[in-house]
């Protein structure tokens, strides 16, 4: 039911009005804005059949679980306040869009506009309907999103995008804020429902972190309800159409803090701090704003500062706290409500029919659209509080607790001193735009005939300046039961006996706003001889330190700054990323040794030092010294890195580790063509650019580095360990049918790492091809040392070489291959052996020859052959499915099957096989692609000129 | 001095080589070290199933054996490694055929991203 | 008939997420390609789209059981060549392996569909890459063992590799050279990690570690620590946190759409082997090693997230502004991680999932309004109007407003969450304070970017474009934006989801019995000391059948 009426606008409105406006005919604009209507006045309907219930004191409720995780529900509450709330959104929503539909230009969209304004009408109507905390945020920021739409809405004007961007930052950004405030306010209280909170108050008030919540909360309702200092966004929001500023900046979503201080004064309020701040940001906010409207020339920001000020009003009988200042802020609510919603109105008549808004361009309009200016003057009375007009009563009400305040004591005198003031600037520029605007004479109008606005622009202002009328005469008999029962429902208990009505008799706060009255007048009057007024800029007051100057600059900063330090960390420079990278793995490495225990050499027996270990170390050293210095010469320092990987392997040897030996030395050899093949087309030198700086920072890097692992190796290596191994040794040959352990691991234990590591070698492969497509680059005859890089240059010897290895080599091959389950070997190795050889082959049938075979249709053989690879290790595996068996079960698992009796070494010889395979395919790929790549070799091209890079 | 140590400061000082490398502006170099960077990080893993001398992991009646299980890795190691140098080495072909020039960053020290940067 | 197949899916399921895809790639090689011809869209390209697509939103339906079976309370355990763990190589489906999955998975079938729109003609054997990279993925999130994860990270990897500099172009190569060295040095740490772990611990399987950990001594501890913190780096520069994000911007901004889009799910890898390695195996029950990274992950965390937030407001194109905010995203995650309690574990994989989402999403729409903003693409300056400003502004609006954390989008969800979890640890203000101003500048940052991109727009000559926006690309992106919107829709669901993977996480000792227990060993001590093999060594009696 509460649910519907805010669905109504939210999915039906936005989406009825978007469409019609989408699809163009005769009279789709008026369609519109008709459609626009009856969604609203369904929504109000279905308000004012729960109306008499709650005007009768009930309070109608609904709820359903969303997130109750995070305490977010769909909870509702539809109570006096709320009642009198979404009266005035609904209501007034049908007067702004009977208004905007013949306001709206002929080339401003209008489904766009509609469609935005119903989803501000479901944020707004949610905010007021919601008992949930954390569901009234998700309206919040939705009407702060709709007006950062609608604000923008003439998105070619520059003020319009800035005023919308402000707009949502400085709302949005309290938005956040009161989020954190809410959040606190649910830790203390464990819910996030507004009803159940109102009964905690006291425990909620107590709390420590109640000074925080409240902060936060008020942050969010002054950005919104724009009060001083934040209430620069407002002005800036003018730069929307009329209904808009109507509708929003003056109605309605500027009213949204102001109802969630109501609304949460049985929970928050009453505590002193609560009135310091609510009272006093209010008070401020009122005066301020009151005394800068008086010399705002633009029309609507006059009424933008006088909103201000009269939200800083009702903010300030909130803060008081007392029950009829309570009474005195909802009638003062609706009051605003009326009298500014039609002025704003009749500002955008003005502007609509004379084409400026600049009461020093305007003047004398009163003879030439009499019905507007009784309107806009009857309006305008109510703003200044004249007797007889509903403005007036509240403003009394709001002197009257204002006086009572001032009598408390000390320096509260202050406080109805100041009211009385503000009360006198409001009607001063009460005056001004009466007489700026409709009297005197008229000055340059862009469009000098302007004449009375069509009915529909008409006919709202006059409903409102009637309410204006009628309300001021007979208060209490109008709007009397509404602002009790809202009263009622803001303070949780009704307010003492009250009597909305003109006349209380002679007292102070008459006195007062007579005093208001007649000094606002002569305060205009004074201002206004000799046009000096005219002359005033307010703007230049306060020089640089306006809200809008502090904010833009602030945002330029911030985008500025942000630009520098992400400039500064983010250099692209790929050296400065690595040595970040290392120096962060050495500080985290270091820091649990540093910062706790550190373990030494530990105490397992070492081994005694050989002469040929001696030797090799001593080689390594020369050659990494080598390498550092000298790696310049490129071709260098490959022969280098080769016998780098040369002293490993025979490290591995020489510490019983055959099998990674012999891998090593093949994957050495075919690295090392690689690494030539690609050297071929690189510059033969590495220029010696790095500064000494760069070299020593490197060189510290280096040996921190190095030095950290030494040291790791060293302790690990000094000291004994627990591991699952014994697990290999105890099954590898009974189980896994294998003595060669670590074949048997590779194909069996972990056979699913070898999987996924040739398949890492297939995707690199295939990688390359995808890589190296579409490029063909020649490569130069001779290289710099005179060698030439054609293979049929040495036909003679390569084909002695290929005659004898290639039959060599697949003999060698088989032989690895069966040896690798029980021996040194395996499919990794065999694989590697046949591509060299393979490879050699080709090359021994000279070059063109090679290419063809080579090139193998774009590759697409060998990839062939690593899916075939790829396919059998990876089928061997799901064979096992067949026997029930989880992925990669060797033939071992059923020695119940006595026919399977053979099947063992079978599965895994078969995987092997894969690999094997999809080895070969991987290499003969890659090795081709980098051939295909320098396929025909001409004479270096000038665009490719391997001089080029030496320096 | 005992083998332990020879190993160790082998690790460490071709890790310290690598890194040096790695370090370097032009996309050679840097293959180079990240090679060498793969010969220190083998070894140390072989490492972890510290030093046996004559036990060889295939079993037989008598004997001790070396752990099985970080010879099993390098070599899973050892072939990663294979394959990303090969893809690397052609990542840094078709990076200088793109972009004209072999440094890591794309184009010379100096020149805007994206110029050519061939010095005369 | 269908028991046996209902048989099967229950045996096996836990391992089809790594098959599958390994399959598809291989039958895709197998298909071939058309060959050098870029953009030219043969027959070969249509079947292999067809297969591609197939075998996704199979897959796709794969994890989504594999999560409600999760849900369901069962923690699948496969033992991989029938070895028992921790010797052999074990997958493990908890909630968390399931989620991450499904979201993979979940993301790749739209990403996938977008790349048939063009983007998979651009260059050579894209479908069976993308494969790959799906097996790696999966592969990652599914494997119980140390070892394992790293052949499988090399696996999503070196498809990434590849992926990135599809479609090719100068600036994919630059950019590839860095991400690939990088990640080539970070695979040598990976490494060395391991080993140390290995070389301490004795074990690769994570459950065993889990209760290894606890058993070690002084020295081994502060080494095992040592490991840790190296593979926090290397996870590290994965997720892009501080310092090592720096490589992600440029990256993904040059990949293409769909493959920036699948990249989005890249940076979780790093964030999910955080919580494996760091927060679960290195937790509080981890004795002498418990809560390593404490003293960093926090810290770093929060400052991934300001100068993520930082650069967004100073990204000058689209493509950087997204790249931006998912380092800040993963700065968020982490936070909440680093905070070590289970509600704030559940906060950030709530977090997690929104953002990845979103995050992807958002790769795919920058291109599609790139692409209708002429010669400006998606660069933040004023551009002729595009052609469908409202279908394009609607999106962005959505998936802005989702990212900035607006309600009711599951950004905001999730930032509530983080807030409400934090708020009992002692780190609250900080974390607060990051979070809400975080929140505040992206707000900030795109208000402006969406300002320039939809409203600031220049006088145009004749009607504007709509290339490359075919309603298969559109609707690919809307598939992803619309996500968000369940996201929110189901948040509850998911939360509760969410809760019991945390709630799992953090009792390590449960996981380890199930992984270890399922098979037989429950003896919590499965390492012995290793002396060379001694009495270990078993051989089979000539002449019996091996």
């Amino acid at each position: 039911m509460l649910l519907t009426i805010i669905l109504l606008p939210l999915l039906a409105g936005t989406l009825l009005t978007g469409w019609s406006g989408a699809l163009p005919s005769a009279n789709f604009r008026r369609r519109t804005a008709w459609l626009a209507a009856t969604v609203t006045l369904a929504s109000m309907g279905l308000l004012l059949t729960q109306a008499p219930a709650v005007m009768g004191g009930a309070t109608v409720q609904s709820f359903a679980p969303w997130v109750p995780e995070v305490g977010l529900n769909l909870g509702l509450r539809l109570d006096g306040l709320s009642l009198m709330f979404a009266l005035l959104i609904t209501g007034m929503g049908l007067l702004i869009i009977l208004y905007a539909d013949s306001y709206l230009g002929k080339d401003d969209p209008v489904g766009k506009f509609f469609s935005t304004l119903m989803l501000f009408m479901a944020a707004m109507l949610g905010i007021v309907l919601s008992d949930n905390l954390l569901l009234l945020m998700v309206f919040w920021e939705l009407t702060s999103i709709s007006s950062f739409l609608l604000v923008g809405y003439w998105k070619h004007r520059a003020d319009a995008r800035a005023g919308a961007r402000m707009a949502l930052a400085i709302t949005g950004g309290g938005g956040l804020a009161m989020l954190g405030g809410f959040v606190l306010l649910g830790q203390i209280a464990g819910t996030y429902e507004i009803s159940q909170m109102s009964a905690m108050a006291a425990q909620i008030q107590t709390d420590a972190r109640y000074p925080a919540a409240l902060i936060l909360i008020l942050i969010g309702c002054f950005t919104k309800s724009a009060q001083f200092p934040f209430h620069f966004w407002l002005p800036q929001a003018m730069a929307a159409p009329t209904p808009v500023s109507a509708y929003l900046h003056s109605a309605t979503m500027v009213k949204a803090g102001i109802f969630l201080l109501a609304r949460l004064t049985p929970v928050i309020g009453g505590s002193e701090l609560f009135m310091t701040l609510v009272a006093g940001t209010g008070l401020v906010t009122l005066a301020f704003a009151a005394f800068i409207a008086i010399f705002k020339h633009d029309l609507k920001g006059l009424l933008a500062y006088s909103t201000i000020s009269h939200l800083g009003l009702i903010t300030f009988l909130i803060g008081l706290g007392s029950p009829l200042a309570a009474v005195a802020a909802i009638f003062h609510i609706l009051n605003h409500a009326t009298f500014k919603a039609a002025l704003f109105m009749t500002a955008g008549i003005v502007d609509h029919e004379t084409g400026t808004r600049d009461m020093r361009q305007l003047g004398g309009l009163w003879r030439l659209m009499p019905w507007t200016a009784t309107l806009a003057m009857t309006a305008t009375a109510a703003m200044a509080g004249v007797p007889l007009f509903n403005g007036f009563v509240s403003k009394e009400m709001f002197l009257t607790e204002a006086v009572l305040f001032g009598q408390s004591g000390d320096w509260r005198w202050l406080v109805p001193a100041v009211a009385s003031l503000a009360a006198l600037c409001s009607v001063a520029y009460s005056a001004r735009l009466v007489h700026d605007t409709f009297f005197g004479q008229a000055r340059d109008l862009p469009n000098p005939h302007p004449h009375e606005p069509p009915w529909g622009m008409k006919a709202p202002v006059a409903l409102l300046a009637i309410t204006c009328v009628v309300v001021g005469l007979l208060p209490s008999l109008t709007l009397g039961p509404l602002v009790l029962t809202a009263s009622t429902a803001m303070l949780g208990q009704p307010p003492p006996e009250f009597h909305l009505a003109i006349w209380h008799g002679f007292n102070l706060p008459l006195l007062l706003s007579m005093l208001a009255l007649a000094g606002g007048v002569g305060l205009y009057a004074l201002l206004a001889r000799g046009g000096r007024l005219h002359q005033l800029q307010s703007e230049s007051w306060f020089g640089a330190v306006t809200g809008p100057n502090l904010f833009t600059q602030g945002n330029d900063r911030l985008f500025a700054w942000a630009g520098r330090v992400t400039a500064l960390l983010e250099i692209g420079s790929l050296q400065r990323y690595i040595a970040w990278m290392l120096m962060a793995t050495l500080v985290l490495a270091a820091s649990p040794l540093l910062w706790g225990h550190a373990p030494g050499t530990g105490n397992r027996p070492q081994l005694p030092v050989t002469v040929i270990a001696l030797v090799l170390w001593g080689v390594l050293l020369t050659a990494c010294a080598w390498l550092v210095l000298r790696h310049h010469d490129r071709f260098q320092s490959v022969i280098i890195t080769g016998v780098v990987g040369l002293v490993t392997s025979l490290t591995f040897i020489s510490f019983s580790a055959p099998d990674l030996a012999l891998t090593q030395l093949t994957v050495e050899a075919v690295s090392t063509v690689i690494l030539l093949m690609g050297l071929a087309l690189l510059p033969r030198q590495t220029p010696r650019e790095s500064s000494a700086g760069r070299r020593l920072r490197d060189g510290s890097l280096a040996l921190a580095g190095g030095t950290a692992m030494a040291w790791l190796s060293w302790v690990m290596l000094t000291r004994d360990y627990d591991s699952i191994a014994w697990y290999f040794l105890n099954h590898s040959a009974i189980a896994g049918g294998g003595t060669n352990v670590v074949n048997v691991i590779l194909v069996d234990f972990r056979g699913y790492d070898t999987l996924g590591e040739i398949t890492v070698l297939g995707i690199a492969a295939v990688g390359v091809l995808a890589l190296m497509d579409g490029m063909r680059t020649r490569r130069p005859l001779v290289d710099d040392a005179g060698r030439h890089w054609t293979f049929a240059s040495q036909p003679l010897m390569l084909r002695v070489a290929a005659r004898v290895l290639l039959p060599l080599a697949l003999v060698v091959t088989l032989y690895i291959f069966m040896r690798g389950h029980n021996l040194p070997g395996g499919g990794f190795i065999a694989g590697l052996i046949t591509a060299v050889a393979l490879v050699l082959q080709y090359m021994a049938m000279g070059q063109s020859r090679t290419e063809f075979l080579m090139r193998a249709r774009g590759g697409r053989r060998f990839v062939r052959w690593i899916g075939l690879g790829l396919g059998i290790a990876g089928l061997t595996g799901v064979g096992a499915f067949v026997f029930g068996q989880p992925f990669l079960t060797s033939a071992h698992g059923y020695p119940f099957v006595p026919l399977l009796g053979q099947l063992p070494l079978a599965t895994a010889a078969l995987f092997d096989l894969g690999v094997f395979i999809t080895v070969v395919g991987s290499t003969l790929l890659t090795l081709s692609t980098l051939g295909a790549v320098t396929s025909d070799s001409a004479a270096a091209s000038p665009r490719h000129n391997d001089q080029g890079d030496r320096s | 001095m005992s083998l332990e140590f020879l190993v160790a400061t082998g690790i460490g000082t071709v890790t310290a080589t690598g890194i040096y490398l790695v370090l370097r502006g032009r996309t050679w170099p840097v293959v180079i070290g990240l090679s060498l960077l793969g010969y220190a990080v083998n070894v140390f893993i072989f490492a972890m199933g510290r030093l046996w001398q004559d036990a060889a992991p295939i079993l037989s009646a008598a004997g001790r054996v070396a752990d099985p299980l970080p010879q099993a890795l390098v070599l899973t190691a050892i072939v990663i490694g294979f394959a990303t140098t090969g893809f690397v080495v052609e990542l840094a072909l078709r990076s200088r055929h793109e972009n004209g020039s072999d440094h890591v960053d794309g184009h010379e020290p100096g020149h805007a991203p994206g110029s050519r940067g061939n010095k005369p | 008939m269908t028991d046996v197949v209902t048989q099967f899916f229950s045996t096996h399921l836990a391992v089809l997420p790594v098959l599958l895809p390994l399959f598809t790639a291989i039958s895709l090689l197998l298909l071939g390609d058309e060959g050098g011809q870029v953009g030219h869209t043969g027959s070969r390209l249509r079947r292999a789209r067809v297969i591609s697509l197939g075998s996704a939103v199979l897959g796709a339906l794969l994890s989504w059981r594999l999560m409600t079976e999760a849900a369901n309370g069962a923690l699948t355990v496969y033992p991989l060549g029938n070895w028992p763990a921790p010797f052999g190589i074990v997958l493990v489906v908890d909630h968390l392996s399931a989620m991450m999955l499904a979201l993979t998975w979940t993301i790749a079938v739209p990403v996938l569909w977008y790349a048939t729109g063009g983007w998979d003609a651009h260059g050579r054997h894209f479908h069976p890459l993308f494969h790959f990279q799906l097996m790696g993925l999966s592969g990652a999130f599914v494997t119980g063992d140390l070892f394992n994860l790293f052949v499988f990270f090399e696996v999503l990897l070196i498809a990434s590799y590849v992926l990135l500099v599809h479609g090719q172009g100068r600036e994919r190569f630059r950019a590839g050279i860095h991400y690939v060295v990088l990640n080539l040095v970070a695979s040598a740490l990976f490494l060395i990690g391991l080993a140390v772990i290995y070389g301490t611990a004795g074990t690769l399987n994570m459950a065993d570690l889990a209760l290894r950990v606890a058993q070690l001594g002084p020295d081994e501890a502060a080494l095992l620590k040592v490991g840790g913190m190296i593979l926090l780096v290397v996870f590290g520069l994965k997720a892009a946190i501080v310092p090592l994000y720096m490589w992600l911007p440029g990256t993904y901004a040059v990949a293409s759409a769909p493959v920036a889009a699948l990249f989005a799910i890249m940076t979780k890898v790093g964030v999910y082997s955080i919580i494996r390695v760091h927060a679960v195996i290195l937790g509080d029950s981890a004795g002498l090693a418990a809560r390593a990274v404490e003293p960093w992950l926090l810290p770093v965390a929060l400052a991934t997230t300001v100068l993520g937030v930082l650069g967004a407001l100073a990204a000058h194109s689209l493509s950087r502004l997204v790249a931006y905010l998912t380092v800040a995203s993963v700065g968020t995650i982490l936070a909440a991680v680093g905070l070590f309690t289970p509600t704030t574990l559940s906060a950030a994989l709530y977090y997690m999932v929104h953002s990845t989402l979103v995050v992807a999403a958002l790769f795919l729409l920058v291109e599609l309004v790139a692409s209708q903003r002429g010669t400006v693409g998606d660069k933040l300056q004023p551009a002729p109007p595009v052609a469908q400003p409202v279908l394009l502004g609607l999106m962005t609006l959505l998936g802005a407003a989702s990212v900035a954390g607006l309600p009711p989008l599951p950004g905001f969800l999730g930032k509530l969450m983080v807030l409400q979890s934090a708020a009992a640890t002692p780190a609250h203000a900080v974390v607060w304070a990051v979070v809400l101003t975080g929140g505040f500048l992206t707000l900030v940052g795109l208000a402006r970017a969406g300002a320039i991109l939809f409203w600031q727009v220049l006088p145009t000559d004749g009607q504007p474009v709509a290339s490359g926006s075919s309603w298969r690309l559109t609707s690919a992106t809307l598939g992803l934006l619309g996500l968000s919107l369940v996201l929110a829709v189901a948040a509850s669901p998911l939360k509760r989801y969410t809760d019991a993977a945390a709630a799992q996480l953090s009792d390590p000792a449960v996981y380890a019995r199930a992984v270890l227990g399922q098979i037989g060993t429950i003896s919590s001590v499965s390492t012995r000391p290793y002396r060379g093999g001694e009495g270990e060594v078993k051989l089979p009696i000539k002449g019996d059948a091996p």
